[in-house]
């Protein structure tokens, strides 16, 4: 075992001090030194287990997954917050889930949709006035193409057949109604929502949708939820290359491209963590192959173009090269521009998705160094993927807790932190840079050639503001 | 170089041309068919489909009691907000809370899943209490609950008697709990509720001499501003007074390069004491309906609810606090009185005769209608998604007031969707409400004044008091200045487009 390994265990052994000894035992599981290699034993970390009570983890539930990140997105569907009144309320248009439509008319992305349970609902149960619930929305919203209902934690505990009303309904309204399994209990974080939500696309959506011709050259862009434009920013490119986007999952997308998702040749997936399931469903029931890519830092997106141009013919590989010759000049002014200003300074993550790894090389195009990532939700396989992109001796954490993280600042002192909104004002108070990267801050795109820009821009201001230096520390 | 980020990028034409081919893969309706649909939405049709639902809300102007929970017990010295309940709870009341303050907010959660919906949940209690008191040393866990353990009936007080008899916890720390089931009322009541819990563990067996203080209690109230200037008020009156649940540092520390996770909030002490104050002013009512009850009986204190926003309820507020402590209104509020006054009526000719939409809460808006009214304005919709028929029937006594409310009329448990619709049916001049009530801007074109809160998309308003003359001077020059502004854009290369105003 290498020394900045040992150096790095011992830190954080140091940190682990605090807790009680149970779970002390079992946080430890969970934090670990970075082995590239993948040989030292103890450098893998544990995921996707239970939180500990009362340790205040970052994580979010099985409702957050499925509605917030999965449903919440497709734009012509109606999604009810099926319980009481807070889910909704929390989770209204927080995402930055960007689509064009008419909100209310015939996109319903920025509502908030509850039947708002009352104590009548918990005795009596809810699935009673569901049904009234659904045909009244199909009365004030008749362009709505389908309703989504996301369970919130009573409802499961109750035992309402929301299913049943939805079959019933379905039928009668001839749209899709699906019921969608996602009370917050259930599993132990956001994950799980995932899962439930790509299952139900599978059962209520996929393969039901209308194309009327189809190309060799056409894909579905997965896991991009279009948050600041990403997915348009993703698609521009994968146009330019010669390919067709039939559907995108789920930003800014419809149910219709949801159905026609089947007739694509080729799976593309961003985040991997959130929709690898409906990929696996594809490739085993329609034959679909499916790969990975990265669009963050022009590194990643030109090596990943290369790689999605070779699952196809030589003029879909030529487009590529031209697209990478194309905008090879507009990178490497970004890159003169920002990396004067970047190099050198160190980078600590804790995100969920596909963040922790995919913006590893963007930060690294602009000469930064991650050394410390991890994952809110991430199970084996997505720390599998991020082991051998981060050095030796850097910090991998899993479903990190506040006290980590500000154990973790102090010990390590990043140049910058990324994380979330509950993360972004304790850092503030700290002095220490810092940039929401799951909803960029409200910034964004941050992917593809034309977010590449603006990331740069962001991660400058972040680091380089005069307003840091205001600050007056008690000596 | 020039960067696009998404405000400029997307109106760029490869993208607009990228948005028409998408279309060929959406199934979207015809641009005729959308039109159609969204004229529809604005006709006195429509508005009666919308007020015939009973089973949905669309855009309600609500959050959940725990939520309202947590809030109020982070505004106590060392006081740590513990949920018992699911873990995504808590997540979403601290992301919701610093999306507003812009400041962290720390708050626990038990992490229930799947084997506590079967067994209970006096296992995540335990550990939840154990971990919390170990990784984060709090003076006080302030216990409250998600709708799941409510469901599966968590014993509360059981399960924090069994955590100090086991020791996880030592015996004397303060864990006080409230049940706070998000089926029932909304976010005010669960501050209420946490609150009373909260006094309720504080002041046991702690009865004594009176300490001639007074408590002030302010409800849910989300402007920081506002807790600076009752204590400012307070001292300028030679006042001794005790602001039960401060959360005016929680939500609005200096920053030192430090961070705090117990920024400050009411002392211990002096919070315990509050059971021997001569009396208790809450600043709103119906966040604080149970808790001044149970002072009233329990404490058997004088209980008073004023709510100082506006004239004419700021001067009772002084009023009843000159006669409740002997002391004089000073002159320098006098003199505050007077320029908010002179302010007024120097803008009365652009907010007399204006018509006005409110959503929001139930004491932010009775103290909007009187300000409004006051300066001759009129409340026409006033919705109030968690407005009980006591709200309503208070609000109506208001209307019924003024000369300025007979065009009002209170809509208790409605949601902003009705208002859209009201507002394309009887169009207002201003609307008042949070920042999701720029989606009716967006739709109406009613230009917006935000007060109340969430407020997401602008910065540091609730930093600026809305109660007591000063607020009232604040809250008169976004009235004015909206006004304008819009008469601005609408006047825009015409020769009305004045200079002086």
């Amino acid at each position: 075992m290498s020394s900045t390994i040992k150096e790095t265990q011992k830190m954080i052994e140091e940190v682990l001090a605090a807790y009680p000894e149970k779970s002390k035992k079992e946080r430890a599981k969970h934090l670990a030194a970075n082995d590239p290699t993948g040989q030292c034993s103890t450098c893998q970390v544990k995921s996707n287990v239970k939180s500990r009570p009362g340790v205040m983890t970052v994580r979010g539930c099985a409702y957050a997954g499925a509605k917030g990140v999965v449903w919440g997105p497709v734009k012509d569907q109606i999604t009810i917050s099926h319980g009481p009144i807070g889910c909704g309320q929390y989770s209204w248009w927080s995402r930055r889930n960007y689509y064009n439509g008419r909100t209310g008319i015939d996109a319903f992305g920025a509502m908030h949709i509850t039947t708002d349970f009352q104590e009548k609902n918990i005795v009596y149960g809810g699935d009673k006035g569901l049904d009234l619930a659904i045909k009244e929305l199909h009365g004030l919203f008749p362009l709505g193409r389908g309703i989504g209902i996301l369970s919130e934690c009573p409802v499961g505990l109750i035992g309402d057949d929301i299913e049943a009303v939805s079959k019933r309904v379905a039928k009668e309204l001839n749209i899709p109604i699906v019921p969608v399994r996602c009370e917050g209990f259930r599993g132990v974080s956001q994950s799980l929502g995932h899962h439930i939500a790509n299952d139900t696309i599978k059962d209520y959506v996929l393969g039901k949708g209308t194309l009327e011709k189809t190309t060799p050259y056409d894909v579905n862009l997965i896991g991009d939820y279009n948050i600041g434009g990403d997915a348009w920013a993703s698609r521009k490119i994968l146009e330019e290359m010669g390919l067709r986007v039939i559907a995108q999952y789920t930003g800014d997308s419809t149910i219709n491209e949801i159905g026609i998702a089947t007739k694509a040749k080729l799976n593309l997936i961003h985040c991997y963590r959130s929709m690898n399931y409906i990929c696996r469903h594809m490739e085993e029931a329609y034959n679909i192959p499916w790969m990975e890519f990265n669009f963050f830092g022009p590194t990643k997106t030109f090596d990943s173009i290369r790689k999605i141009a070779a699952k196809f013919d030589e003029k879909i590989q030529k487009n590529a090269e031209a697209v990478i010759a194309k905008y090879t000049p507009l990178m490497e002014k970004v890159v003169e521009q920002f990396r004067p200003k970047l190099e050198g300074k160190k980078v600590m993550l804790y995100v969920g998705g596909l963040r922790p790894r995919h913006t590893i090389g963007a930060y690294e195009d602009l000469g930064m160094e991650v050394v410390a990532s991890g994952y809110e939700f991430g199970h084996n396989d997505d720390y599998k993927r991020t082991y051998p992109d981060m050095k030796e001796g850097a910090v991998i954490m899993d479903d990190a807790t506040l006290y980590e993280l500000e154990e973790f600042t102090r010990r390590l002192k990043p140049d910058m932190v990324g994380s979330g909104i509950k993360e972004k004002y304790s850092y503030h108070k700290l002095g220490v840079p810092f940039r929401q990267m799951h909803s960029w801050d409200y910034s964004g795109p941050y992917h593809g050639f034309d977010g590449f820009p603006v990331f740069a821009r962001d991660m400058d201001m972040t680091v380089n503001s005069p307003t840091w230096s205001l600050i007056r520390r008690k000596k | 170089m020039k960067i696009r980020d998404h405000s400029e990028l997307f109106k760029q034409q490869d993208y607009k041309e990228q948005f028409e081919r998408k279309k060929e893969f959406e199934n979207c309706w015809p641009v005729e068919k959308v039109q159609e649909i969204s004229e529809w939405t604005k006709t006195e049709e429509y508005k009666e489909l919308n007020f015939k639902r009973e089973n949905i809300k669309i855009n309600p102007a609500k959050a959940c009691q725990p939520l309202g929970a947590v809030f109020c017990a982070s505004g106590f010295e060392g006081s740590m907000p513990f949920v018992q309940g699911a873990q995504g709870c808590v997540a979403y009341f601290r992301s919701h809370l610093s999306r507003h303050f812009k400041e962290p907010f720390a708050a626990i959660s038990t992490s229930m899943t799947e084997d506590a919906a079967v067994f209970g949940g006096l296992n995540n209690m335990l550990e939840g209490l154990e971990n919390t008191y170990a990784l984060y040393k709090p003076k006080m866990i302030a216990v409250s609950t998600t709708c799941m353990a409510e469901v599966i009936g968590d014993d509360l007080n059981a399960y924090i008697k069994t955590a100090k008899e086991k020791g996880v916890v030592p015996q004397d720390l303060l864990i006080p709990f409230a049940n706070t089931p998000s089926f029932v009322g909304s976010h005010i009541v669960g501050y209420d509720n946490m609150m009373r819990g909260i006094l309720k563990a504080l002041s046991a067996g702690k009865k004594g001499e009176s300490n001639g203080k007074i408590n002030i209690i302010p409800g849910f109230d989300t402007y920081t501003g506002n807790y600076h200037e009752i204590k400012r008020l307070l001292a300028l009156m030679g006042i001794e007074a005790t602001v039960l649940a401060d959360v005016s540092d929680t939500f609005d520390s200096p920053n030192t390069g430090e961070y705090k996770l117990y920024p400050g909030g009411t002392s211990l002490p002096d919070a315990t004491d509050g059971v021997n104050a001569l009396a208790t002013v809450a600043l709103q009512k119906y966040s604080t309906v149970k808790t001044m009850d149970y002072i009233q009986k329990e404490w058997n204190q004088k209980t008073l609810t004023l709510s100082p926003i506006g004239i004419r309820n700021t001067d009772a507020f002084f009023a009843e606090l000159s006669k409740l402590t002997g002391k004089p209104v000073p002159a320098a509020i006098e003199a505050e009185r007077g320029r908010v006054v002179d302010a007024m009526v120097d803008s009365h000719p652009y907010v007399h005769g204006k018509r006005f939409a409110l959503v929001g809460d139930p004491d932010i808006l009775l103290g909007m209608m009187s300000l409004i009214m006051e300066m001759g304005g009129e409340p026409v919709h006033v919705v109030c998604t968690n407005g009980d028929k006591h709200f309503e029937a208070e609000a109506n006594e208001l209307l019924a007031s003024s000369p300025f409310g007979a065009n009002g009329k209170v809509y208790a448990g409605k949601d902003m969707w009705h208002l859209r619709s009201l507002l394309f049916t009887d169009p207002v001049d201003v609307l008042i409400g949070n920042s999701y009530a720029k989606f009716l801007t967006q739709d109406t074109g009613t230009p917006l004044v935000r007060i109340g809160f969430p407020l997401f998309d602008r910065h540091h308003l609730h930093r600026r008091p809305i109660i007591g003359y000063q607020g009232a001077l604040n809250l008169v020059t976004m009235l004015v200045n909206t006004v304008l502004d819009e008469l601005d854009r609408k006047t825009e290369g015409s020769a009305s487009f004045d200079v002086i105003r």
